[in-house]
């Protein structure tokens, strides 16, 4: 990694240097107060960079250098599956056929694009064993959303949107389902989970009414455990007369192993930067799509791409009891390109094959670990496990020491202190794509930290030791907010 | 098997370490009701040279802006990108990298987010920006959401000239929280004043305005604003990005945020996505802003480093309570919106927001010469205008493509009070050449529609 920090692009540069220059204007000019009213004109050109072209390339180059990827080296971070990104899919997302056509040109002119949807569409529908699909929704929080809002235009179609307002979720769920619930106007009903890490069954029971909208729930959960009363759980909640959302971030343990329709879920979303290999490319884009029943069809976010009887593939806008969209347009669809892609190259047996690594995977550092580190749920994880810290917190080593040690190994950190309901959480998820080495040398770094953590814990405590900067003040950065480079004040 | 190291011997070794037989014994776990014991109905794997064949076909069903000259937009425009740009977002370092939790290892991506945000207050001449949200319709929505929460008010004032699909976003994300939407009509292309002041009321908790709006037309910002504050408002633009190196900006006008699409900034139109939505917005208002926010602090040694910040707002801490439930943003597409002003620089987007402006009325003289095309609105405009054409626009498009012409926008398929109108757009992208042969194809084209 490049050691020296990099100064802002505003540091940069000088006072009229190009990076990019246009053809000449080719058409007669107007004056511009001609063309638009003074009192709509800026008065002052906005202090942007000026930079050459290369002062631009080594800027990002050096910036580019300054970052941890999957390209890069392991990346065990829990819930976020952060598998190989193969480039095929991205040669393919580049096409000029798919990057560079206008969402609006007539229908006749991008069947290409319309029938990839709509097979999109169809395998995530076999996958999840769910009989319709909407690709909209732009990442996964996006498609929480666009369930919920589902499943409560269904509740009001049935006249019980106004009493059916609760939405529950387990206290091992991730942030975004409660946030969502709160979007879509419910109440959040935490249901606790039971000393084997699945959903309290008792409580749960307690917990359904005629108030109950939903369940929101991940299986695996983000404890990596397959909550094996998942049938159970789905006949309460719909005996209350609830419906199932499931939140697809964990799918990349059972891809054809189980179905989400199978266990009795309503509404299913995918990350295709997860499960499906599409990059994550630094927080997004990713794509959400959704995955529903029967019943649910109806309220799917417009336009929906259906097969005509002339085998034509058309946008669908006429459907009256549609929730809306959920953004302009049809979804993330260059990351759903990708995510095509991605299950062409690796078809049904590539696919199940993907999962049985992944959970293997999972088990052997889960095994190769938990001599070392608690291990509050010691039975066969899915595609992810998690570690408490405690014992090495007694060595007044936390688990935020852990991670920060990793880096020194040239390892990314696992998900730490999530979920909420194990102390000092260390959640770890290798995904299929890494060879043993990796693995072992990953259960080599993590056996070395808590060594340290018990002869040597100032050093665990000082880390990281080898990064372009070490701990940084986030304090400092919530109470003095310092947000965007500011012009120097001209007098 | 493809993308997957693990050989067979290494299976069994992992196995034996495990001390189970076979994988199989790691689902057991998993309830025999709820095993899928089929086979996923796919098709069967391809080798990449077949996959990348494959792909071709599907992408040569399609007419690609490379092929075909475009005179869409309506939200997605096609403008000239530098070609350093596409090998800088691609590089892997920044493609491959997740939401930059572990900031020590992060840097790079902390350090872009931070030039955007910068650069998007720049633009807007506000005071914060986040990190991006989904795009431009969802930037809409959530402002709308933040200004509910700040006035306490359940209305949000649409102008009519908001492109139609956001204002369809805005109201599908209110609707479930109880708050309502209501469309201001416009008059000769521009936010009727009139119609405005009925509307405001104590219920009203701000105005959404385009600029330029979504016909073209250039909006009386400052008058609107000074209306919506006046009753109480919050005044919310969402503005062309590119178009800001001459319009005035949102913070000239006093708005409260802006919001935007940031697709031409070098983001390719890409049948609609993936883009990115920007927001920003006065000081007083940060901590009613949704998603990422990346501040600048130091490190232990005293060096300036980056890190996520005010996470306070955000649904893995807040939980129920948070902001917006929104996780991943649109970060590649935001960097790829640095990197093209970065390149572009402050003479580049100033030089294709005029070429825009020149071209597009060149192109507006012509075609307004043109028998059978008539401007429906005499207001001032930016690259866009409304015509009224005396046939089928989608009709006619599909001649257009026939001489590899993607034309203007048919706006019936919005709203049947804007049938027989067509929504134009001429960027920096546009030659002369190129538009007058419209001019001339559309001539002929009407001359064989008459005979």
């Amino acid at each position: 990694m490049t050691q020296q920090g990099v100064p802002l692009l505003f540091e940069k540069g000088a006072p009229g240097r190009r990076g990019y220059i246009l053809p000449d204007l080719d058409v007669p000019a107007e004056p511009i107060e001609d063309l638009v009213p003074a009192e709509l004109l800026r008065e002052e050109d906005p202090a942007l960079p000026e930079m050459s072209e290369l002062e631009v390339v080594r800027h990002y180059v050096n910036l580019s250098r300054r970052n941890h990827a999957v390209d890069v080296g392991f990346y065990p971070l829990g819930s976020c599956t952060m598998k190989y990104n193969p480039k095929v899919n991205e040669l393919a997302a580049a096409l000029p056929g798919f990057a560079r056509i206008h969402p609006y040109q007539p229908e006749s002119s991008v069947q290409g694009a319309l029938e990839l949807m709509w097979l999109l569409q169809q395998y995530l529908c076999e996958i999840s064993g769910l009989p319709y699909a909407s690709l909209q929704p732009a990442a996964g929080a996006h498609g929480e959303l666009t369930g919920l809002m589902m499943i409560m235009a269904y509740h009001k179609a049935r006249g019980e949107d106004k009493q059916r307002t609760e939405v529950l979720i387990p206290d091992s769920g991730h942030g975004t389902n409660p946030a969502t619930a709160a979007m879509c106007g419910c109440r959040v009903v935490t249901v606790p989970s039971d000393e084997r890490g699945g959903m309290d069954i008792e409580i749960l029971r307690k917990s359904v009414s005629e108030k109950t909208a939903a369940l929101m729930l991940t299986n695996p959960n983000t404890l990596g455990l397959f909550d094996e009363n998942i049938k159970q759980i789905a006949d309460i909640v719909h005996e209350a007369g609830g419906l199932l959302y499931y939140d697809g971030a964990n799918a990349n343990a059972i891809l054809g192993i189980s179905r989400a329709g199978d266990m009795g879920f309503d509404v299913v979303h995918y990350n295709l930067h997860k499960t499906f290999s599409t990059p994550h490319g630094g927080g997004g884009p990713g794509a959400g799509p959704v995955a529903v029943t029967e019943k649910l069809a109806p309220y799917l976010p417009v336009p929906v791409v259906v097969k005509k009887e002339d085998g034509q593939y058309a946008l669908d806008y006429d459907r009256p009891h549609s929730i809306g969209s959920v953004k302009a347009f049809y979804g993330n669809f260059g990351v759903l390109v990708k995510a095509y892609t991605y299950i062409r190259a690796l078809g049904p047996n590539g696919l199940r094959r993907v999962s049985e690594i992944a959970v293997l995977n999972a088990n052997y550092l889960m095994h190769k670990l938990k001599p070392y580190y608690d291990l509050p749920y010691n039975r066969t994880c899915k595609h992810e496990f998690v570690l408490s810290g405690n014992r090495q917190k007694q060595h007044g080593v936390r688990t935020l020491d852990i991670a920060k040690r990793l880096l020194d190994h040239g390892i990314h950190a696992p998900t730490v202190y999530f979920p909420l309901i194990v102390d000092e959480a260390i959640m770890i998820e290798p995904t299929e794509t890494e060879s043993l080495e990796t693995l072992d040398a990953f259960v080599e770094a993590m056996i070395s930290i808590a060594h340290e953590a018990e002869n040597d814990p100032e050093v665990v405590k000082g880390a990281p030791h080898t990064t372009v900067v070490g701990r940084l003040d986030e304090t400092r950065a919530a109470r003095q907010p310092d947000l965007a480079w500011r012009p120097p004040a001209s007098d | 098997m493809k993308y997957i190291p693990t050989t067979p011997e290494e299976e069994a070794k992992m196995l034996a370490e495990i001390g189970i037989n076979s994988i199989e014994e790691l689902f057991e776990d998993i309830p025999e009701e709820v095993r899928f014991r089929g086979r996923l109905n796919l098709p069967e794997a391809m080798s990449e040279a077949e996959l990348i064949k494959h792909m071709r076909e599907l992408a040569s069903r399609n007419a690609d802006l490379e092929t075909y000259t475009c005179f869409m937009g309506g939200g997605v425009y096609d403008r000239l990108v530098p070609a350093a740009l596409a090998k800088l977002v691609g590089r892997a370092e920044f493609v491959t990298t997740y939401t930059p939790y572990q900031a020590e290892v992060s840097q790079g991506v902390l350090q872009s987010i931070y030039e955007f945000q910068s650069l998007i207050c720049l633009l807007t001449g506000l005071d914060v920006a986040n990190a991006s949200v989904y795009d431009g319709a969802t930037a809409c929505a959530e402002a709308a959401l933040m200004a509910c929460a700040h006035t306490r008010r359940n209305t949000i004032l649409l102008a009519e000239g908001l492109h139609p699909e956001y204002r369809l976003v805005v109201e599908t994300y209110l609707r479930p929280q109880g708050l309502t939407t209501i469309t201001v009509p416009m008059r000769n292309g521009r936010l009727d004043m009139e119609a405005l002041r009925d509307h405001l009321s104590k219920d009203a908790a701000g105005l959404i305005i385009q600029q330029p709006n979504f016909f073209g037309c250039l909006e009386e910002v400052d008058p609107v604003g000074q209306a919506v504050h006046e009753a109480g408002g919050l005044y919310i633009a969402c503005v062309d990005p590119v178009s800001l190196a001459v319009l005035k900006s949102p913070g000239g006008y006093n708005a409260d945020i802006a919001v935007g699409e940031g697709q031409p900034l070098g983001n390719a139109p890409g049948f609609g996505g993936p883009h990115v939505g920007f927001m920003a917005t006065k000081k007083e208002l940060i901590r009613r802003l949704p998603g990422r926010i990346v501040g600048a602090t130091v490190d232990t040694e005293g060096r300036r480093g980056y890190v996520l910040t005010l996470q306070a707002r955000e649904q893995h801490i807040r939980r129920e309570r948070a902001t917006s439930n929104i996780c991943s943003n649109q970060a590649l597409n935001a960097l790829t919106a640095a990197i093209f002003l970065a390149l572009v620089g402050r003479q580049g987007l100033k030089d294709i927001a005029v070429q825009s402006l020149q071209k597009a009325h060149y192109a507006y003289r012509r075609l307004c010469e043109l028998p059978g095309f008539e401007p429906v609105f005499d207001a001032p405009f930016f690259q866009e205008f409304t015509l009224a054409v005396d046939q089928d626009v989608e009709k006619l498009n599909e001649l257009l493509l026939k001489e590899k012409i993607i034309g203007g926008l048919p706006l019936s398929r919005f709203d049947s009070r804007y049938k027989n109108w067509a929504l134009f757009c001429v960027t920096e992208a546009r030659t002369r050449e190129e538009i007058d042969r419209l001019v001339t194809v559309l001539g002929r084209l009407r001359r064989r529609e008459l005979t």
